[in-house]
């Protein structure tokens, strides 16, 4: 019975855990779209972005602490560290393994974020890119009721909500910053040279 | 006031129920002031959100600060707006730090090209 | 016009050798005395010569401070003002005098190397100093007090003269201004304390070692002390000159053949204003007196409009390139600048929207000490100029009738 407990924990707390990196990097790429609509201001995208990402630690911490205590799944601590060095589907736990350890990367550098370069903050997070995409495959593949209804139905959730944050932040396009060359370069004097001397 | 390029969106639909107005000077000044990196903001617009009593937008969404130190009772919002900026451009620093530029006596005249003198972002 | 710093040779003989040079001016202060210079430059008055006229030994002072032997001098030669030309031209002539200078500099900071930053567009400038530094490194006499000297070209951009954008270049190759802070004395090349000083202000420093302070304070007719060099334009007789800091504006016009008496200047530059009328025209070219009138004596720049040319679009030529020259950092600075440029154009050509001159105006208000540099300061502040000295002007062109120059010079836009 405590066995049962313990896998549908993990299971769940995955499943959540997922959602919550969904909802963190939608909430990213919006922030950089700036986002904002009635009851909803711009300054929202990046608190809860934060907070959102906050609070996976707890889901993705009970994910991995009841995996790992499972005497069922026979995953020693070893299996939860190391990739491919579990005995159990080794490749997809290794997903999961690559993948915690890239969101330790980025929740690490985000709260050291004011001690760090900002050249080293931004590289890591380019991370979340990969990061996300392995959860998701991890849950896919190593998750053993993957193909439920309920567990198809998040991970389609997942999917679109990214594809669309993501959509919409390459449509937005570039933030100010990179178009300031070519709005520097945008003469209006163009027979005249603007050679005052 | 508008908002920047990427949005169209009207400032009115915040979540704003502060108003804005002249500050009190019986209210007390701490002895902290705001500043900014120019270079690295990029337009956001969470800091003029979360403090509009000192911050508005310009025409282009870039953030006017209003001199001078920060009202005590606006301590807190104030940190709240430097904590959200998501590029970390806006600060909080301490009044004589600002003002050390004043002790080396930069003239507030300009910098001219090839010039010697650098500018104290407000 | 007074010769101090154009003392010597005739101009038009070029560089003067390192041999005429010592025989002309004797030699340098020993090390010893290196160490006094600072002071001296503060009792002399001497102020810096790059535009801001911050006091050049307290400068000196506040780098020697926090060197411990590790500063660095950067003399700064990059010129990119398109309307001056002093220090290529006293660099072209008289390289020796701004070596002396940085040397100087260097040994009264505890510098460990110097940097000679040359616009790249200035090739008798960069040719003259680098011949200069060879006939230097030729000299065994010198071999004591020899400082690592390198002549590095600065890219001819605006900005690439402001003190951190120099910093940042010699650095990392960028030459755009930096964030404050620190500051190029706190941290610059290389992260040590850097002396950035424009060349003129060097060759003054060179002379004041050998002469003293009080040699240099005989010249001058205004509160402010010495002589200093301007470039002249819009005039029959245009070129650098050297003028006893206090000479007015009615004398240099006097003496360069300008063609409207009491007609509107261009003092200081693109970064500086335009001034006109009786007063400006008498008050004596003294950066201190020039300031508390709200001009600018700034790189010595006296340029005249003249009769044919039209101070609104001189004024919009002038804020396309600022705009354009603009580092592309900050948002209120691309922004800004861009569209007071575009608003500024359609007033020169004379197809202003309805708002055009009110919207320039109230930017010009919202923009100066929004940038990481100051050149939105700068554009910001011939803005206002111009909006001053030629009101009636503007206002004639917003409504479309424009003034008369103006009228000619649409065709030709």
């Amino acid at each position: 019975m405590f066995n049962q407990v313990l896998w549908f924990a993990t299971r769940g707390a995955g499943a959540v855990a997922l959602l919550m990196f969904t909802a963190s990097t939608a909430l990213g790429l919006v922030t950089v779209a700036r986002f904002q609509a009635a009851g909803w201001p711009r300054f929202f995208n990046y608190e809860m972005h934060r907070r959102v990402s906050l609070l996976s630690i707890v889901f993705l911490a009970v994910h991995v602490l009841t995996a790992v205590l499972d005497p069922f799944t026979k995953l020693g601590i070893g299996a939860a560290l190391v990739p491919l060095a579990s005995t159990y589907r080794p490749v997809p736990v290794a997903l999961g393994v690559i993948a915690l350890y890239l969101f330790v990367a980025l929740i690490v550098t985000s709260i050291l974020r004011r001690h760090i370069s900002q050249g080293a903050w931004r590289a890591v997070h380019w991370v979340s890119y990969a990061m996300w995409p392995m959860a998701l495959l991890h849950g896919i593949t190593a998750g053993s009721d993957a193909f439920t209804p309920w567990m198809l139905a998040v991970d389609l959730v997942c999917m679109v909500v990214v594809a669309a944050a993501l959509s919409w932040r390459i449509a937005v396009g570039n933030p100010n910053k990179s178009r300031l060359p070519e709005v520097v370069a945008a003469s209006s004097w163009q027979a005249a040279r603007n050679d005052y001397r | 006031m508008k908002t920047s390029p990427t949005s169209q969106r009207d400032r009115g639909t915040q979540p704003n129920a502060r108003r804005p107005g002249p500050p009190d000077p019986a209210a007390g000044l701490s002895d902290l002031t705001l500043g900014i990196d120019r270079i690295t903001c990029d337009g956001y617009g969470s800091c003029a959100e979360l403090l509009p009593e000192m911050i508005e937008l310009d025409d282009w969404g870039y953030p006017i600060i209003r001199p001078g130190p920060v009202p005590t009772a606006l301590l807190g919002h104030a940190r709240m707006a430097v904590d959200t900026c998501p590029v970390l451009a806006l600060r909080l620093a301490a009044v004589a730090r600002a003002t050390m530029a004043a002790a080396v006596n930069v003239p507030a005249a300009t910098v001219r090209a090839g010039g010697p003198a650098r500018a104290t972002n407000r | 016009m007074t010769a101090r710093l154009l003392d010597g040779p005739a101009l038009a003989a070029g560089p003067e050798t390192l041999a005429a040079h010592t025989i002309r001016l004797g030699p340098l202060p020993g090390p010893g005395d290196r160490q006094a210079l600072p002071p001296m430059l503060d009792a002399a008055g001497l102020l810096g010569r790059g535009g801001a006229g911050f006091p050049v030994g307290r400068k000196w002072a506040s780098v020697a401070g926090r060197s411990e032997g590790r500063a660095i001098v950067l003399a700064n030669g990059a010129e990119g003002e398109p309307l001056s030309a002093k220090d290529r031209v006293l660099m072209s002539t008289r390289p020796h005098l701004v070596l002396d200078g940085a040397e100087l500099a260097a040994a009264a900071v505890g510098a460990e190397h110097i940097v000679i930053y040359v616009g790249s567009e200035h090739r008798a400038a960069r040719a003259a100093i680098g011949r200069a530094l060879e006939e230097r490194m030729a000299d065994m006499r010198r071999i004591a007090t020899r400082v690592p000297t390198e002549l590095v070209a600065a890219p001819p951009t605006y900005v690439a003269g402001e003190e951190s954008a120099a910093v940042h270049f010699i650095n990392e190759g960028d030459a755009r201004p930096t964030a404050t802070p620190p500051r190029p004395f706190e941290s610059g090349i290389d992260g040590r304390p850097t002396l950035v000083q424009n060349v003129e202000s060097l060759a003054h420093a060179a002379l004041i070692a050998r002469r003293g302070e009080q040699w240099y304070r005989e010249a001058g007719r205004s509160e402010t002390r010495g002589t200093a060099l301007i470039t002249i334009g819009g005039a029959p007789t245009p070129g650098v000159a050297e003028i006893e800091i206090g000479t007015t504006l009615a004398e240099v016009a006097e003496t360069a053949g300008a063609p409207v008496s009491l007609g509107p200047v261009l003092l200081g530059g693109y970064f500086g204003g335009w001034v006109a009328g009786r007063s400006a025209w008498q008050a004596p070219l003294d950066p201190q007196v020039l300031r508390r009138s709200g001009a600018a004596f700034g790189c010595g720049v006296v340029r005249f409009l003249r009769t044919d040319e039209c101070g609104v679009r001189a004024t919009a030529l002038i804020l396309d390139f600022m705009a354009g020259q603009s580092a592309a950092q900050c948002g209120p600075c691309v922004f800004g600048l861009r569209a007071i440029a575009d608003a500024a154009a359609r007033l020169a050509r004379g197809t202003a929207r309805g708002d055009d001159l009110r919207r320039v105006s109230g930017w010009s208000q919202t923009l100066a000490g929004r940038g990481a540099c100051r050149h939105p300061d700068g554009a910001v502040g011939l803005l206002r100029s111009a909006l001053r000295t030629f009101d009636d002007d503007f206002t004639a062109h917003q409504r479309g009738r424009g003034c008369v120059a103006g009228q000619r010079a649409w065709a030709a836009a």
